[in-house]
């Protein structure tokens, strides 16, 4: 079946793109075959007196280019030839003798916007679904069929190089606003604006561009000179933004450069040249692979495939403690699943300030035009509270967050089973309580599951989902289903202490400790995860999540995993001085007006130790790193996560692990374990048998086996 | 039973009442009738797909939501294809709201319906003067910048008061307050009985406040920039009010022989108050104890250049007739009170038969027992948002049936335009 089929309305070829067999358009070899035949045939037909691209998918325009085939590229060479062949394929519709138009509703992404900025004109639908931009260097690769040439010639530097080095989409209004597209319509007259823009132009020839608008835009885009700070500007903040870790960004910086400045033909050969480096780059690769992960993951409900279910469909939720948790998972929860979510709590006080803290969570989208005025006062009316259990009997999903006390959670939950449906979902979110304690005494403990959310709740994509032992199917993937749908990647947990991410995070903050404890300055410690690519280093990490949750968290891993876990003394030291980090403004870092400003070199006092000069960075990153390493792999033995897979995307979402090392374990089989256990024996010589190697290393050191691989 | 149907009264909540320009200040009317309602939908856990319309009313509308009923019934809680309305009948608007809805109801046009009433006097339209709004008509319309310079130059100081709504007679030019004062006069109310009734107005809606009774109907109201400011109770009842204090205010409408005062009448009040009603077979179908039924209502009006507030002496006896029972059976009654003036007068005419043969009534309609009567107070201490009154008399009147175990109960509104209402509530 083709994948192009050509009607003619009023001697306007109608080209529609409808890829069997697939949910959306993208391109690839098979693809890009056909599209060039075709335009071929157009050519030659000169009954044909403009043509109109559009697509047959609901949803889509072009989703982008076919990922699939893009880890089939095994030489640099290949690479290239594909990004040329790419790129000639979008010459043969931008030098086309007639107008060229793109009618486009729903996603426009990376190749798919290509094609649009190769038309001559672009329509595009105000319908939510559309989004339109160059979102390769996502991917650790940058537009490679003319896109970093094409965008800066049609909406100038700053604009293009904004959209390109941050791979952002834009919604319509915006993307006509930025001259991305020449109309906004709505879908209902995309068809007919599009067929009688290919009559207009067909008569008055191709658009005339302008230049970008303004006497800034003038400077800034047209000289040399503003052209040179703009690119300065870009470079620095983009080594801020990756530090250093992500080539592409930086060579797609370049493209467009010299795109701009040695004319078409140079820009789409260092296009090619670079894209072809960087496809087969181990940056690009791991990015990839993290991109094919949450893709699986959202079609991933949890539970073993051909399980039959049917979950709960989640309208209502009823959220128990209005705290900074509890609001916070119920402004995401209406924000982006639309739902009624009722707070509940001791006093209407508090009730009140969770309300108001929820509502913030969609003011803040209103103030940044994420919503309209309309949509957000629709949501606000879906959050309500109250001070008794009024409007529980109906929620689907009860989630309790109130403060983390095992005694106080199972009073809540027998509350809870005494207000709601039988089959209604009750939720626990805890980060340090095993769940099946909660469960004990519950009349159905088969419908209690644990519910992680990380902090803060609004922003952070990672949710654990943690099952207990009784815990049914059906609860799992309606609570999978839901986290989805709050925007969360969801990933199911096995109830064992700590989850996965506190659990593999407990050792590296410990191991920080141990270092401060030895004199080993605090911003060498968070400067030395940060060059590793950690967003934030382990100090300054501790004072974000607070050091009387850290300490909480740190005596239970301690009781559960024993020795190797044994807390650092610095914790206890901090919070007998009240510091308890960020949240009140006193932890290892000087806090003004919420505001880091720098390392509070009191506390060096304050722990007995005096700041010495000479670390080894490189010993420091290791003894940090390696930890968490290990744990990974005694978690993974144990069936923590139920897949590399996971794990990695686990660590990535939740701790920021970075991502162009594809994750703790993705990281251990690219050393190979016996490298692992060589590192980890040395450390432990060095600094303590808590380094001893996990026996599922050793074992894997043994076989050649890796975490992904399997054995 | 009409048309082998009853209407439930299923349950009614309403917003604190709040005196004017205090806690409501800066809530549009619709964001309390909204609140209101949803309240009211997650206390009686009923699924928004069962509600076939809803009715509201107001009687100082907002000029960007003027159908108010409408924006409740696009709640996010209820399916967007509920279909809404707003009525005004003065002050007794929200009483009828629940007659409406009780007449589709009987009707079998519905079987579930949302009526109430919000009121904002914080909110209220404020008017420029016709000439300034025509200068600005005129401006807009202008083709030139100096066209439109010219028309604005027609601009004086006193374009720009604005002119704020007084509540007066339009056929009179009579103002609530004198029409009450007109009454006390002629009626021979005195101050100290009108006094004396604010104040048992005042103690009892305190202690109906104190025992949790009307704190029961009441959602609470999350204000204040932090939302933490909550308001669970009516801020206008003076638990602590004495005559001594009440006799001290000056009278406000006639200063030299006037008895009428800020204390012996209703404030100025913001506020919602909304009753869900049933079918009593879909309510007993869907799980629901009926606080009460409706057993008739009726309405009346006479010259409002009369005696304006005297409505209920005719409104109350047809509302009995049609209910086909006698005063004497009923249990309790809700007396809105506009003034103690104009309650007092009220009382009178029902008592006496000088006032049935005024009125052309076959003989007195009944004396009125203080210990079935307003037993929780009144507007003058609860306040008065003019279009919520009446959801909060049904709402308190079948609450108490139900405590107190009482077959009849009765609510009677006198209303702006010289009428008056009744609504006869029965328990079986």
């Amino acid at each position: 079946m083709p994948a192009f089929t050509v009607a003619y309305d009023n001697a306007i070829a109608v080209v529609t793109f409808d890829l069997p067999g697939e949910p959306v358009n993208k391109l690839n070899r098979e693809v890009m075959r056909e599209f060039q035949e075709l335009m071929t045939q157009l050519r030659a037909n000169a009954g044909a007196r403009a043509v109109v691209f559009v697509s047959g998918k609901p949803d889509t325009f072009i989703a982008g280019a076919d990922i699939e085939e893009f880890t089939r590229l095994k030489t640099r060479t290949e690479a290239e030839a594909l990004s040329r062949d790419g790129q000639e394929l979008m010459n043969l519709v931008a030098d086309f003798p007639r107008p060229v138009i793109a009618a486009i509703h729903g996603a426009c992404i990376g190749g798919g916007y290509e094609l649009a900025l190769a038309c001559h004109y672009r329509i595009a639908t105000d319908a939510p679904k559309t989004q339109i931009g160059l979102s390769e260097v996502q991917l650790g690769v940058i537009p490679a069929a003319g896109g970093c040439v094409r965008l800066p010639r049609l909406i100038g530097a700053r604009a293009a190089l904004d959209l390109i080095l941050a791979g952002r989409t834009e919604r319509p209004q915006k993307a006509l606003r930025l001259g991305m597209v020449d109309e906004v319509v709505p879908q209902s007259i995309l068809r007919e604006v599009a067929l009688a823009a290919g009559d207009r132009l067909a008569q008055e020839g191709k658009p005339k561009r302008g230049t970008a608008a303004g006497a800034t835009g003038f400077l800034l885009d047209r000289t040399p000179m503003g052209r040179e700070l703009v690119f300065r500007m870009a470079r620095k903040q983009v080594l801020r933004k990756t530090g250093g870790h992500y080539p592409a960004p930086l060579a797609a910086l370049d493209v467009v450069r010299i795109g701009l400045e040695q004319g078409m033909a140079a820009g789409l050969r260092a296009e090619h040249e670079r894209f072809g480096e960087l496809a087969v780059s181990p940056v690009s690769r791991k990015l990839v692979q993290i991109f094919f992960a949450t893709t699986a993951l959202r079609k991933d409900d949890g539970v073993p495939p051909g399980t039959e279910v049917q979950p709960r469909r989640i309208r209502r939720l009823g959220i128990v403690g209005s705290g900074f948790m509890g609001s916070a998972i119920a402004g995401t929860a209406v924000l982006n699943a639309e739902v009624e979510a009722r707070l509940k709590d001791a006093d209407l006080v508090r009730v009140g300030r969770g309300l108001r803290a929820a509502t913030g969570i969609l003011d803040d989208r209103l103030k940044r035009r994420r919503l309209t005025r309309p949509q957000h006062q629709r949501l606000v009316a879906l959050l309500s509270g109250s001070a008794d259990y009024s409007g529980f009997t109906r929620a689907d999903l009860v989630i309790e967050a109130v403060f983390e006390d095992l005694a106080l959670k199972r009073r809540v939950i027998a509350e809870l089973e005494a207000e709601v449906a039988p089959d209604a979902i009750v939720a626990t979110n805890t980060s340090t309580i095993p769940i099946r304690e909660i469960a004990a005494g519950a009349r159905h403990p088969e419908r209690v599951i644990g519910m992680h959310f990380f902090s803060p709740v609004e922003k952070m994509p990672l949710l654990e989902v943690i099952p207990h032992q009784e815990t049914n199917p059906a609860t799992i993937v309606g609570t999978v289903r839901f986290g989805r749908k709050m925007g969360k990647t969801a990933i199911v947990i096995r109830d064992h202490p700590g989850f996965w991410v506190n659990r593999i995070l407990a050792p590296y903050l410990n191991e920080a400790g141990v270092l401060l404890e030895e004199g080993v300055p605090i911003e060498l410690i968070d400067r030395s995860m940060a060059q590793f690519g950690f967003p934030v280093g382990p100090v300054a990490l501790l004072d974000e999540v607070g050091l009387d949750v850290a300490h909480k968290a740190a005596k239970v891993m301690h009781q559960a995993f024993g020795d190797r876990l044994t807390p650092s003394g610095v914790i206890p030291k901090m919070l007998e001085d009240e510091r308890q980090g960020r949240k009140n403004g006193r932890g290892f870092y000087v806090y003004h007006q919420g505001h880091k400003a720098g390392v509070d070199e009191r506390v060096y006092r304050l722990l007995g130790v005096k700041p010495l000069e000479g670390f080894d960075l490189e010993d420091v990153e290791r003894r940090l790193i390696f930890m968490m390493l290990n744990e990974a792999a005694m978690a993974y033995a144990e069936g923590v996560v139920r897949s590399a897979r996971d794990g990695d995307i686990g660590a990535i979402f939740g701790i920021g692990f970075p991502a162009f090392r594809g994750g703790p374990l993705r990281m251990m089989d690219d050393l190979g374990a016996a490298r692992v256990v060589d590192t980890l024996r040395q450390l432990a010589t060095a600094h303590g048998p808590r380094f001893t190697p996990a026996p599922a290393l050793l074992a894997m050191a043994e076989t050649g086996a890796g975490f992904h691989s399997g054995p | 039973m009409i048309n082998g149907r009853r209407v439930a009264i299923v349950a009614g909540v309403r917003t604190p009442f709040a005196r004017s320009g205090t806690i409501f200040r800066d809530v549009p009317a619709v964001a309390l009738a909204r609140h209101a309602a949803r309240e009211l939908l997650y206390r009686t856990e009923i699924d928004g797909r069962e509600i076939d319309e809803v009715i509201f009313s107001q009687v100082v509308p907002s000029l960007l939501t003027p159908n108010v009923a409408r924006e409740v019934s696009l709640l996010p809680q209820l399916p967007p294809s509920v279909p809404a309305y707003t009525i005004n009948r003065a002050c007794a608007s929200a009483a009828q709201a629940i007659h409406n809805a009780a007449d589709q109801i009987t009707l079998r046009n519905a079987n579930v319906v949302l009526a109430g009433g919000v009121e904002s006097l914080s909110d209220i339209p404020l008017l420029h003067s016709r000439r300034f709004s025509q200068i600005l008509v005129d401006a807009s319309k202008a083709r030139s910048m100096g066209a439109r310079l010219a028309a604005l130059g027609r601009v004086r100081p006193r374009d720009l008061v604005p002119v704020t709504p007084a509540i007066a007679e339009p056929s009179t030019g009579e103002t609530m307050g004198q029409s009450a004062e007109k009454m006390a006069k002629e009626n021979g109310i005195t101050r100290e009985a009108q006094d004396r009734y604010a104040l048992l107005s005042h103690q009892r809606a305190a202690a109906g406040t104190a025992d949790g009774r009307l704190v029961s109907e009441i959602v609470p109201w999350f204000g204040g920039a932090g939302m933490d400011e909550v308001a669970t109770t009516d801020n206008g009842i003076r638990a602590d009010s004495t005559l001594e204090q009440l006799a001290k205010l000056r009278p406000v409408f006639d200063r030299r022989y006037g008895t009428v005062t800020a204390g012996n009448s209703s404030p100025l009040t913001d506020g919602a108050a909304v009753v869900l009603l049933m079918s009593e077979e879909k309510a007993r179908a869907l799980g629901y104890e009926p606080l009460a039924l409706v057993r008739s209502y009726a309405v009346s009006a006479v010259d409002p250049g009369w005696q304006l507030l005297m409505g209920p002496a005719l409104a109350v006896p047809r509302a009995l007739e049609r209910a086909g029972i006698r005063w004497s059976e009923l249990g309790l009654l809700e007396i809105h009170e506009a003034f103690a003036a104009q309650v007092l007068s009220n009382v009178q005419a029902w008592g006496s038969k000088a006032w049935a043969d005024r009125l052309g009534l076959p003989g007195p309609v009944g004396e009125v027992d203080w210990d079935r009567a307003n037993v929780m107070g009144g507007s003058i201490a609860i306040g008065h948002p003019f279009a919520a009154t009446g959801a909060r008399l049904v709402t308190t009147l079948a609450n108490e049936m139900r405590r107190r175990d009482v077959q009849y109960g009765l609510v009677s509104i006198c209303a702006q335009g010289g009428m008056g209402y009744a609504m006869v509530l029965e328990r079986t």
